[in-house]
């Protein structure tokens, strides 16, 4: 319940007590001090003796790579704000890929035109993928089955529903308009970076500021309490689990996008892991109930960071995957001993 | 409440029983001796895997580092395998060993979270795995016994009236049991170990009382860490074994093999009724929710071998996942009604 508090919003005007944060300042709160140095810290060691570091290209290069991890990672520090956690996120993927060409190739059925199967190919695998979360969520809150085995179910069967329905195909598309999405540029940042800050920014918002927010942190922090406070505590986790799934909805259309190519073995692959190492670096505590979206998007640049510096000065990646292991256990811990 | 699981093991040894005569009607050559024995000797591995899984859910942890363990002790046994049987064996367990020794350091000394902590486990031993063979699959050795721990048999040694052709049934039945691949003894025997371990041993009462509650069986006065920190430890010794096996099975130390091993041995384990909230389950039922999880499989080869359908290799995914669904659904309702009794 305490952890509920501490993310109570804006004191009551008059009360004693820190003044009400506006603006970027109230999205950094002082739990990212830690992470914010340390992403710090690493961009001056890489400015310092990475060679080439401070051009246009590293930066294009490294903020790519991190999007669809942060736009992933949105969905999944809300679903682990409430105490779960999913692990469909790469197969989910995965099927909003794989459906995404047929539809606006008119493949599945005739389109009009171009836009409209384009509008069409990105609307329905997201909303497609949505549904494929509302089962989650249906498992999570109806079945009061366990995050980790009701997501299970999917990690295991929707990558397969993928494979199954292109038959395991590569399917190559030359859509360059559909493929603005990740590859066009808005003031020369890549258009999915954009969509990347729209995301965390919109939910960190709502995550702070909505009354749904903080009923997602209400229901992680204590769930029984936020029953008892008439919270609609189902509806709460069902929810958190469809934002996920269009979330990573969204992210696998990006990918797709970016290689011009949707092949459902690959989408997504070992997603999940990665985006819960973002979440944990980030600072949102596993066991739910406080959450930070700006966390996970730090989170997310300093795993990328770290995996960059290691192979721009030579390191192996399979060495990086050790390093990583490390860091996600550090921040966990750090996180501990921070709360003690 | 013990009604519960163990009718929930029971539905699953129906269903398993269920499931091989379908397949001994439906399919020539279901029930031959080829085709079980290589059943079970590629499921012995996800057998051993889903042993250690199941005595660390039993805690209420999960050990999501069994696949890269074990793909990172098939490295390190494939590497000792030209100094024979015992230094490939030893190496591979060691290396297992030592991965459950560091799960279960972070999570019963450090505090962290059992998932987190076998998350950065199973980075750590791909990792280790790909550093050690620089991302290629490592031969083993052929010129040592090192394979028969995979592939071999004690047929070598059966007595010659029942190799024979005129060995009738008894011999036949005595034969097959020396036919019995090594690597399903090793599980066999281990399943063996477990059960006595989990019913008979202070430290398997242990085990689920911290499952049932950890911090009344601190209470109590049960050494909850230290029976937290060695479920791991086993749990990394068998992914260890399993590791052995299987670089003696495919001759190679196979550095990216065990992706997705954990669900499988997470899914069996809760196939056998075992509750993942820890405090009750069965070693038993986990072999055959193991069992039945990897005969699926042989059906649907079959199926696709009959000509009628031709289901790609993709459809196992999907049938995998409904089972689990079913499963999960029919353990929900017993588990409510359980507690609604």
């Amino acid at each position: 319940m305490s952890s509920a508090l501490e993310n109570a919003p804006a004191p009551v005007p008059g009360s004693v007590g820190t003044p009400p944060r506006t603006g970027v300042a109230s999205m950094l709160s002082r739990g990212h001090v830690g992470t914010l140095a340390a992403l710090i810290a690493l961009l001056i060691f890489n400015f310092l003796f990475t060679p080439h570091f401070a051009t246009m290209q590293t930066l294009s290069v490294n903020l790519t790579q991190v999007c669809v991890i942060v736009i992933v990672g949105v969905g999944m520090t809300m679903v682990i704000a409430t105490g779960g956690i999913d692990l469909s996120v790469g197969a989910l993927m995965a099927i909003a890929g794989a459906f995404a060409p047929q539809i606006f190739q008119g493949l599945l059925f005739p389109v009009p035109n171009l836009y409209v199967g384009i509008a069409l190919g990105i609307i329905l695998p997201v909303i497609l993928a949505g549904c494929f979360g509302l089962f989650n969520g249906w498992l999570v809150a109806n079945f009061r089955v366990q995050p980790i085995i009701a997501t299970l179910i999917l990690f295991i069967a929707g990558r397969g529903i993928a494979q199954v329905w292109t038959n395991g195909d590569l399917q190559v598309f030359k859509v360059p308009e559909f493929q603005q999405i990740a590859i066009g540029r808005v003031f020369g940042v890549p258009f999915q970076v954009w969509i990347m800050l729209a995301l965390v920014l919109i939910s960190a918002w709502a995550l702070r500021r909505t009354v749904y927010g903080r009923q997602v942190l209400a229901v992680g922090g204590n769930e029984q309490a936020a029953w008892l406070a008439g919270i609609p505590v189902r509806r709460v986790k069902m929810l958190v689990y469809v934002i996920s799934g269009v979330c990573s909805g969204i992210a696998g259309l990006i990918v797709i996008a970016m290689n011009s190519a949707a092949d459902a073995n690959l989408i997504g692959m070992g997603i999940e892991l990665d985006v819960i190492a973002a979440v944990a670096v980030g600072g949102t505590l596993l066991t739910g109930g406080r959450a930070t979206i700006i966390g996970t998007l730090l989170g997310a640049l300093i795993i990328q960071l770290v995996r960059y510096t290691l192979l721009a000065n030579g390191v192996p990646d399979a060495a990086a995957l050790i390093v990583k292991a490390g860091l996600i256990v550090l921040a966990v811990w750090l996180q501990r001993q921070d709360r003690a | 409440m013990p009604r519960l699981h163990a009718s929930a093991g029971f539905g699953a040894l129906l269903a398993l029983v269920l499931i091989i005569t379908f397949g001994a009607w439906r399919y020539d050559g279901f029930i031959s001796e080829y085709n079980v024995l290589s059943v079970l000797r590629y499921n012995s591995m996800f057998a051993l895997v889903g042993l250690g899984m199941c005595f660390v859910i039993m805690t209420g942890g999960i050990d999501l580092s069994v696949g890269s363990v074990a793909a990172m002790s098939s490295v390190v046994a494939a590497y000792l395998s030209p100094y024979g049987l015992v230094a490939g064996l030893a190496g591979g367990l060691v290396a297992g060993l030592a991965a459950g020794i560091i799960n279960g350091f972070i999570i019963s000394k450090m505090k962290i979270l059992p998932f987190i902590a076998t998350l950065a486990t199973m980075l750590a031993a791909s990792g280790v795995a790909l550093l050690l063979s620089n991302q290629q699959s490592v031969p083993a050795s052929y010129e040592t016994n090192f394979m028969a721990l995979g592939q071999g048999d004690f047929l070598a040694h059966a007595p010659e009236w029942v190799t024979g052709d005129d060995a009738g049934l008894l011999g036949g039945l005595i034969r097959i049991l020396f036919g019995f691949p090594i690597p399903a003894w090793i599980a066999l025997i281990a399943y063996l170990v477990g059960s006595l371990i989990l019913n008979r041993t202070p430290f398997g009462r242990h085990v689920l009382a911290v499952g049932g509650g950890e911090e009344a069986s601190r209470l109590m006065g049960l050494p909850t860490d230290r029976t937290i920190f060695f479920v791991y430890v086993m749990s990394g010794f068998l992914a260890g074994m399993a590791g052995v096996i299987l670089a003696a099975q495919f001759g190679a130390g196979q550095p990216i093999e065990g992706v997705g091993w954990e669900l499988f041995a997470i899914a069996s384990v809760v196939v056998g009724g075992t509750l993942l909230t820890g405090g009750k389950g069965s070693v038993g039922a986990t072999l055959v929710g193991t069992l039945l999880l990897g005969i699926l499989f042989t059906v649907l080869n079959f199926e696709n071998g009959m000509g009628w359908i031709s289901l790609s290799a993709y459809w196992q995914s999907v049938l995998r996942g409904a089972f689990l669904l079913v499963v999960v659904i029919l353990q929900s309702r017993l588990t409510r009604s359980a507690a609604a009794a």
